[in-house]
């Protein structure tokens, strides 16, 4: 590699007293204060950026702000390795470390470049066309090959230590972009009053005034403009800020990237913070981009946007080329001319316009500038670098080369539509700009300057004026905003922009001509596309990639439409664009995330009595929302073998075990029993004071919403139980149905889930327990019935009692306030140790009922009805409810229909697992199977694993053999199915 | 739209949020949508298979102006019956559910 210095020796908006140093693949190099990475890399003599997406052709930088397609740099190490970052959007700063991409060994040597040999055989569509067989699914097989030898920068693995934020914001006007027609908008908008944003992409002021030299008269202009800004209180100004999307109710969202090389991680700070906007009214002040010509080889190193040079040299003094050659078909490219001829290069303009206007040729003359009119670059030279232009007459004749070491183009400026397009306004084809400008924009929103394809300049800061005033009006501030001095605008030069649309060459060029370069997509790519019948713009970027890059197609939309459209003989208007979306430019996931990771993922819900679940040795699982206790250390130190210890304390002597996490919701009012009995399938009119009763409520399509024990405590009073994780579900249910459907009830709900700590003692010595806990009162078969409740006082708080058993054993249900769960749980704990009471977690909860064959979240899983789930018998004949019409639909009642089971293991040392797909023994082991296993457990009761399942037409089968089979491990278990309920069919266990 | 001032937003700029009857304009994300409030629900009870079928499975989808039912799960929890655009995203009245439609 060979290499130059080409820093200017003075000029520039570069701090020369503040040297910088950075690493580009471990070496050494060195900028100033106000590079970006891209003008640093240049300055330095480095023109090889990257290797091309497909061909790994060698590739330079094309362009200067965030269009650049080919410059794209991994930045950052370890967790902080950000890939496909622009170069030319990153701000230089000590210790910065960065990484070229897509060059294997490396972008210098780069073995892969011998696809660029192979092009001819890699055009659009290539890969599916050809790596089609041997069999279906062979793409699956070759596909991660394809993708390693295409394709940009790795992401790591690694954690990002760094911290991102997001956030809201109000603003009464938005003002997006702060060139010349934003800053005039802002400084408008501001005067009236209204609360203004100001956001710009950039770390400076002024947009493409960024790029005039510094003694320039608009130099003048932006500095008073940015000292006008900055003046006034009500404008708040948010450089290096990108609005990256524009959505419904005025929301922007907006990406903030810190200043860079700071420790802000180390601070606290956010590397970079997401804000969702909400303004009342919008100005779109993003100017417009300029394009590439299309010739051949037009992707070499050194090959570049003319605009692009020009800022490279103005604002980064950093001088690309000796011998530049300018090809264009419009004005804009002979300012550019004259300011590189300024640096002392020799300059040669090629305009494919037969004519131009008289001050571009005296502005050429005074600056020395050679023109070739009525002609075309078809061709670029060089390989690493240009080297040489082919220059044709597009009156005929013969071609000749000149030499030279920059090579700019302009195409011509495609106005900056992206974000006025987001909300689906479709923008429009103007032919005399060839360039598509922003649709009808909706109340609220103004555009200004570049983005309306307004080009002059002070025709663009007084479209700023107006706009901003606009803005302010339609927000509400209708006083101030006086007029724009018009002396001062009037020294502003306001260069007319005529351009002749670039499509003369396409017949002489040779070589590769590149429509998109970050996809290499190139003439003929789109050529085939056509002829394959892929027409529409859409089908041609789908079909070639075209525009799809992490660009987006910034520099390459326009010239694809306009070769597709001569291509199929119609005009421009007609194709339309593809569809502009969301981000403009691409933001971090991290950004987007904001705070919400790990832990900080969602809120995490923790029972009363979580603390004394901590220090006594439980293990924690997390169960919807809530972290609840898994297992106890006592029993085991993993959850295979603690649940089953845990299990055979229950079933042997006695076990405690915390249930605050039930959904529980107070109900009351005097139409409480009306209202209970029409959303539960079983009766609730009748239910006595002091009794409980298990119920189960249906969505209106039939499906079974949940189940839960309700207790009646008063004529009015009921304490309704849900499951874990359908009490939410429940809650807004029963408040859907009282307010939309039956607003007469007078009926009251509340969500007690929070107030209440629960716990279950369970097992043939529960009532022991609580007696001697609280010998006081009386639990006694007689006082305290099967499904009995009770409300009683401990220590001078509620306590409600409920017998009732999921287990299947003698239990009882206490609740007491949240703040005295502890206590009565560490009470029982105590008073009960003689007993040898156990505390028992989630797991062996879960095993115990299967045990019993009570359905639980597993099986209700809102696509089984009450049938499926053996429940039928207790919908009343004759009693109405929600969801009893659509039980009657006929499909609902198919015999064939995945009903409950249970299931038994009869391999004894093989295990049962949940997710099993269950077939009839004479089935082929393929496909969805019969039905699956929802819960699984190892039954100390029988000794060997028992497990519920759906298995089709059910409890007909009752006895047959069975396969259980899971994939995923290779196994296949032989089972049979039995009646669900394996313990204590007659449920006296419970009774007594 | 009980919240436009002479001089404040109307229209356009209203849009995510939405005016909960009990505590006023809210921004949406503490409401939960569910579905269409055009149709009627059948009477408890009623025997008609055809009404419940189609009250329950069968939905219009208009581009445009739209009732729907939203709860304000994070504030007051009461359904409420919105006016949204479906197309524009622009919400205008709102009443409780429980309550008759505003003329």
């Amino acid at each position: 590699m060979t290499r130059r210095p080409h820093r200017v020796a003075e000029g520039g908006r570069i701090a020369r007293d503040r040297p910088l140093s950075f690493t580009l693949e471990g070496r050494t190099f060195s900028g100033f204060a106000g590079d970006t990475l891209a003008s640093a890399l240049l300055a330095n003599g480095l023109t090889l950026i990257g290797r091309s997406f497909k061909y790994h052709r060698p590739r330079g930088f094309v362009a200067a702000g965030c269009e650049e397609p080919n410059g794209l740099v991994t930045l950052g190490e370890t967790g902080r390795t950000t890939p496909n970052i622009a170069a030319t959007m990153t701000e230089l700063h000590d210790g910065l470390c960065a990484r070229r991409q897509n060059g294997g060994p490396s972008v210098d040597f780069d073995l892969m470049a011998i696809n660029s040999w192979l092009a001819p055989l890699l055009g659009a569509g290539f890969y599916y066309k050809t790596f089609m067989g041997p069999r279906r699914g062979s793409w699956m097989f070759y596909e991660p090959f394809i993708r390693r030898a295409a394709g940009l920068g790795r992401a790591v693995h690694e954690r990002d230590p760094d911290r991102y934020e997001t956030r809201y914001e109000f603003a009464d006007v938005l003002v997006i972009g702060a060139g010349a027609a934003g800053l005039a908008a802002a400084s408008a908008a501001g005067r009236s009053g209204a609360r203004v944003l100001l956001v710009e992409q950039d770390s400076l002021l002024g947009g493409q005034l960024l790029s005039r030299h510094l003694k320039d008269r608009c130099e003048t202009w932006r500095g008073a403009a940015v000292a006008a800004v900055a003046a006034c209180p009500n404008i708040r100004v948010l450089p290096r800020t990108t609005a990256f999307g524009l959505y419904d109710g005025n929301m922007v969202g907006l990406l903030t990237r810190y200043a860079p090389g700071q420790p802000q991680s180390a601070r606290g700070e956010a590397r970079e913070v997401v804000t969702t906007l909400c303004a009342k009214s919008i100005v779109f002040a993003t100017g417009a981009i300029e394009r590439p010509l299309v010739f051949g080889d037009n992707d070499r190193p050194g090959v570049m946007l003319a605009s692009a040079a020009q800022t490279y040299l103005n604002r980064y003094a950093v001088s690309l080329g000796q011998r530049i050659v300018v090809a264009t078909n419009n004005d804009s490219a002979w300012s550019s001319a004259a300011e590189l001829a300024r640096s002392g290069a020799a300059v040669t303009i090629v305009d494919q316009r037969a004519e131009v206007a008289a001050p571009l040729l005296e502005l050429a003359r005074q600056g020395g500038i050679a023109v070739e009119l009525a002609s075309v670059v078809t061709r670029a030279f060089g390989r690493r670098r240009v080297k040489g232009a082919r220059l044709a007459a597009l009156a005929g004749g013969a071609e000749r080369t000149i030499d030279c070491d920059l090579l700019c183009m302009s195409g011509g400026w495609s106005c900056t539509v992206h974000l006025t397009s987001h909300t689906g306004i479709k923008p429009t084809y103007r032919a005399a700009i060839d360039s598509f400008v922003p649709g009808a924009l909706a109340a609220g929103h103004f555009g200004a300057g570049a983005v309306m394809g307004s080009f002059g300049l002070a025709q663009g800061i007084l479209e700023g004026n107006f706009a901003g005033a606009q803005a302010a009006r339609h927000a509400g501030f209708a006083l101030g905003a006086p007029e724009p001095d018009p002396d001062h605008v009037q020294v502003l030069p306001d260069e007319p922009y005529n351009l002749e649309i670039a499509r003369g060459a396409a017949g002489k060029m040779r070589g590769k001509a590149f429509v998109d370069f970050q996809s290499d997509v190139t003439t003929d790519d789109v050529t085939n596309a056509q002829q394959e019948g892929f027409e529409s713009v859409e089908h041609l970027k789908r079909y070639t990639t075209l525009g799809m890059g992490t660009d987006q197609g910034k520099t390459s939309n326009i010239n694809a439409i306009g070769l597709i459209s001569t291509l199929r003989g119609q005009a421009i208007a007609a194709a339309g664009t593809t569809t502009f979306r969301p981000p403009f430019t691409p933001v971090s996931i991290g950004a987007l995330v904001g705070r919400n990771i790990g832990h900080h993922f969602r809120p995490i819900r923790r029972s009363p009595l979580h603390d004394w679940h901590a220090s006594n040795g439980a293990a924690f699982i997390e169960a919807g929302p809530w972290l609840r206790a898994w297992y106890y250390r006592w029993a085991g130190d993993t959850v295979a073998s603690a649940y089953i210890k845990e299990m055979h304390a229950v079933r042997s002597a006695v076990g405690i075990s915390d249930i605050s996490t039930l959904g529980k919701i107070d109900v009351q009012g005097p139409d409480a029993a009306e209202f209970l009995n029409r959303v539960y399938v079983n009766g609730f009119a009748k239910l006595p004071i002091g009794k409980a009763r298990y119920g189960v409520m249906l969505n209106d399509d039939a499906t079974v919403l949940d189940d839960g024990t309700t207790a009646r405590f008063s004529e009015t009073r009921y304490f309704l139980t849900t499951t874990t994780a359908q009490a939410g579900e429940v809650m807004s249910h029963l408040e859907f149905l009282h307010q939309t459907a039956w607003p007469e009830l007078q009926v009251q709900f509340l969500s007690v889930t929070d107030e209440w700590a629960g716990m279950s003692v369970a097992g043939p010595k529960a009532r022991a327990v609580l007696a001697l806990a609280m010998p006081d009162h009386d639990f006694s078969d007689a006082t305290l019935p099967h499904m009995g409740c009770r409300e009683l006082i401990y220590e001078g708080g509620a306590l409600r009692v409920l017998r009732l058993s999921f287990s299947g054993e003698l239990a009882f249900e206490l609740y007491v306030p949240a703040d005295r769960g502890t206590g009565l749980w560490e009470l029982l704990l105590t008073r009960g140790a003689e007993l040898g009471i156990r505390p028992y977690g989630l797991e062996a909860l879960a095993s115990l009922r299967i045990e019993k064959g009570h359905v639980a979240g597993l099986e209700l899983d809102h696509r089984n009805t009450l049938d499926d789930l053996g429940l039928g018998r207790m919908a009343g004949r004759d009693k109405v409810y929600v969801g009893r019409e659509l039980r009657e639909r006929s499909e609902l009642k198919d015999p064939q229909r995945w009903s409950l089971v249970g299931i038994e293991g009869l391999e004894p040392d093989a295990r049962l697992r949940g997710g099993a797909i269950l077939f009839a023994n004479a089935d082929p082991i393929h496909g969805h199977g019969r039905g699956y296993i929802t819960s699984v457990t190892w039954s100390t009761v029988l000794g060997r694993f028992i497990a519920l399942g759906l298995y089709q037409g059910g409890l007909a089968h009752q006895n047959e053999e069975i396969i259980c089979a899971f994939p995923l491990k290779n196994e296949i278990v032989r089972a049979r199915i039995v009646s669900p309920v394996f313990i204590d069919e007659q449920g006296e266990r419970m009774r007594v | 739209m009980n919240t436009g001032s002479a001089n404040g937003p109307t229209g356009n700029e209203r849009m995510l949020k939405i005016v909960c009857p009990n505590c006023g304009e809210r921004h949406y994300t503490e409401f939960r949508y569910a579905g269409d409030a055009t149709k009627s629900r059948p009477r408890h009870g009623s025997a008609d298979l055809r009404a419940w079928h189609d009250h329950v499975f069968l939905f219009d989808n208009p581009k445009g102006a739209h009732r729907e039912y939203w709860q304000h799960v994070l504030g007051c929890r009461q359904w409420l019956v919105l006016e949204r655009d479906t197309a524009t995203n622009t919400t205008g009245r709102s009443w409780l559910a429980s309550e008759a439609a505003p003329p």
